[in-house]
């Protein structure tokens, strides 16, 4: 079924080549390019269903070539990254990244961000009910089902898991949040974030201590699944 | 002592404070010297030129040796306010007094350059002791896993019509520690190297700890099958600004040495106790402990308990207690007298007591 185009952006050969196996053994269509350059004409012409973007490149930076990307290539792109400092990874994000993989990673983390990714891109029309799991929103009644339970949540509390559930599979950073919940002069109150997410989960999560929903990225922000 | 420093870096001071000390106690062996007579005030400046040959470097405390003796001369020795000296045996004083001043000046100076020199040498020694340990143990540490990646997958590739189902899987699973083990390692090294460097900032935000302990915790099952992990979780909800991914990391680190050096069927039990001005982690295992006379060492970098199962840099203990400091917190290591080990941390930070928003 997939055949879904993928563009690897990445200068070391062995990478390459070791995410070409796995992916083509996963059915993808792979294209490759070495440096951000060559990445970003490749990505001109194949518009690839997604993109694999290393952020150390020979030539331009990788925060540079997501900043060109991004001026017109709308679908997921994913950042592979061994520099696990917080704030690269946030600022690709704040970039318009989709994801990120630090490196090293195991291949079945990357397949699930990849097929996730492709699917914020896929069904990007606005659905009057979103499913992610056992958790039903249906947007039109505003009703919020939990294995066909209904979920009472607080107006805080469902403007943040709609925000969350437009952006399933997506990480969102902390301040991308907290402006879209409690506005610009909100954007450090991270307090308020950690409270409600603590208490979605609770309502939400089968274990809220090993969540399967909302899922903490540590340091940079959460994403939905 | 920041006087001491800036005498030590000032050389300005150092005559101020030389010349001025041998003038106030001329005044004021002046005032006595009816009492006391001069050659005991030539045995009172001589003192002090001594004491201050202490503090300062060879070209001040000469010139107040030299001044020293003319002030002698000068005010003391008569006739009074000249230079020349009328009788012998005061001019052989003199002379005494000159050469002992300047001597004295000279020898404590280059004693304090000698033991100056021993002990850059001595830091230096200890500098190169500890980074043959470092490499002594990198290399084996790094080796070890590289050594089973290489050799698992030559096997893999030149015996592979020989090699039973079980026996590729097993490879597998070596190759898979090994990658594992060498990707701990250097996240250990890129650690501390980052926790040296003077770029080291903190970056703080509010974190929730029960969470990060659920974190931890869950990350380190893997290895866990044959323990016990307990965590009593505390009920009321507590936020503090500290580095979470940090407090991860220090948390992550004694687990995991809990869990690779305590026996098979060990309990680990984990306690919160959040206060206003910080919170309190303890990390308890039922196991055999540390041995007493070694429980101080275990923070020390490269440091590694004798006979222990190879497999780690010494590192996760000193990085983690490097973490904790970062945070201005506390860390401690003692036996229980019931048997096995326990770590207390204390992280102060602020705290905020949100109470959840039950409606709006």
């Amino acid at each position: 079924m997939n055949k879904a185009e993928i563009l690897i952006i990445d200068d070391e050969p062995q990478i390459r080549k070791l995410l070409k196996i796995v992916l083509e053994s996963n059915d993808y269509k792979v294209v490759q390019a070495a440096t951000g350059n060559e990445g970003i004409h490749l990505a001109a012409n194949h518009s690839p269903e997604l993109i694999l973007l290393d952020l150390g490149l020979p030539d331009l930076s990788g925060h540079e070539v997501l900043l060109e990307l991004r001026s017109w290539f709308e679908k997921s792109i994913i950042i592979l990254s061994v520099q696990d400092s917080e704030e690269d990874i946030i600022k690709a994000l704040d970039n318009g990244a989709t994801d990120y993989l630090n490196k090293p990673f195991r291949t079945g983390e990357l397949l699930a961000r990849i097929r996730s990714s492709i699917r914020i891109t896929q069904d990007n029309e606005i659905k009057p009910v979103i499913e992610a799991g056992d958790i039903k929103i249906d947007l039109t009644s505003r009703l919020v089902t939990l294995n066909e339970d209904v979920v009472k949540l607080t107006s805080t509390e469902y403007n943040l898991l709609i925000l969350f559930a437009k952006n399933q599979g997506k990480i969102l950073t902390h301040q991308f949040i907290l402006k879209n919940i409690w506005g610009q002069a909100s954007q450090n109150e991270t307090q308020y974030l950690r409270v409600f997410i603590a208490q979605l989960r609770k309502k939400m999560e089968k274990n809220p201590n090993s969540p399967k929903h909302f899922i903490t990225a540590s340091g940079v922000g959460y994403r939905f699944e | 002592m920041s006087l001491f420093q800036s005498i030590k870096y000032n050389v300005k001071l150092q005559y101020l404070l030389g010349i001025s000390t041998i003038v106030i106690i001329s005044s004021i062996c002046f005032l006595f010297v009816g009492f006391i007579g001069y050659h005991v005030v030539a045995l009172i400046l001589l003192l002090a030129v001594s004491i201050l040959a202490m503090f300062l470097d060879i070209y001040p405390i000469i010139i107040v040796a030299i001044l020293s003796a003319l002030i002698w001369n000068f005010v003391f020795i008569q006739p009074q306010a000249t230079l020349s000296i009328n009788n012998p045996q005061d001019a052989l004083l003199f002379l005494m007094y000159f050469v002992i001043a300047v001597m004295n000046a000279v020898f404590t100076s280059k004693i304090r350059k000698a033991e100056g020199l021993a002990q850059q040498r001595k830091e230096k020694e200890n500098t190169l002791q500890l980074y043959n340990t470092l490499l002594n143990s990198l290399s084996h540490e790094l080796k070890t896993p590289i050594s089973t990646i290489i050799g698992a997958v030559d096997t893999l590739k030149i015996n592979s019509a020989k090699l039973t189902e079980e026996n590729r899987k097993e490879l597998i699973s070596e190759i898979d520690l090994a990658g594992s083990r060498l990707h701990r390692q250097v996240n250990n090294l890129l650690n501390m190297s980052r926790l040296e460097s003077e770029f080291f900032k903190l970056q703080l935000d509010w974190y929730d700890i029960n969470e990060i302990i659920y974190s931890v915790i869950e990350n380190n099952l893997p290895d866990a099958s044959a323990h016990k992990i307990i965590f009593g979780e505390n009920e009321n909800f507590h936020l503090y600004k500290v580095d979470g991914p940090l407090i991860e990391q220090i948390l992550h680190n004694i687990l995991h040495n809990a869990l690779q050096y305590t026996p098979p069927g060990t309990e680990i039990s984990i306690k919160v106790r959040p206060g206003e001005k910080g919170f309190e982690i303890q990390i308890k295992d039922d196991g055999s402990g540390f041995p007493p006379d070694k429980v101080n060492l275990v923070f020390d970098k490269f440091y590694r308990l004798p006979n222990t199962a190879t497999g780690g840099t010494g590192l996760g203990l000193s990085i983690a207690k490097g973490f904790v400091k970062a945070h201005n917190g506390n860390i401690s290591l003692e036996n229980i007298p019931s048997g096995g080990a326990k770590f207390t941390i204390f992280i102060p930070a602020e705290s905020t007591s949100l109470i959840k928003e039950e409606n709006e």
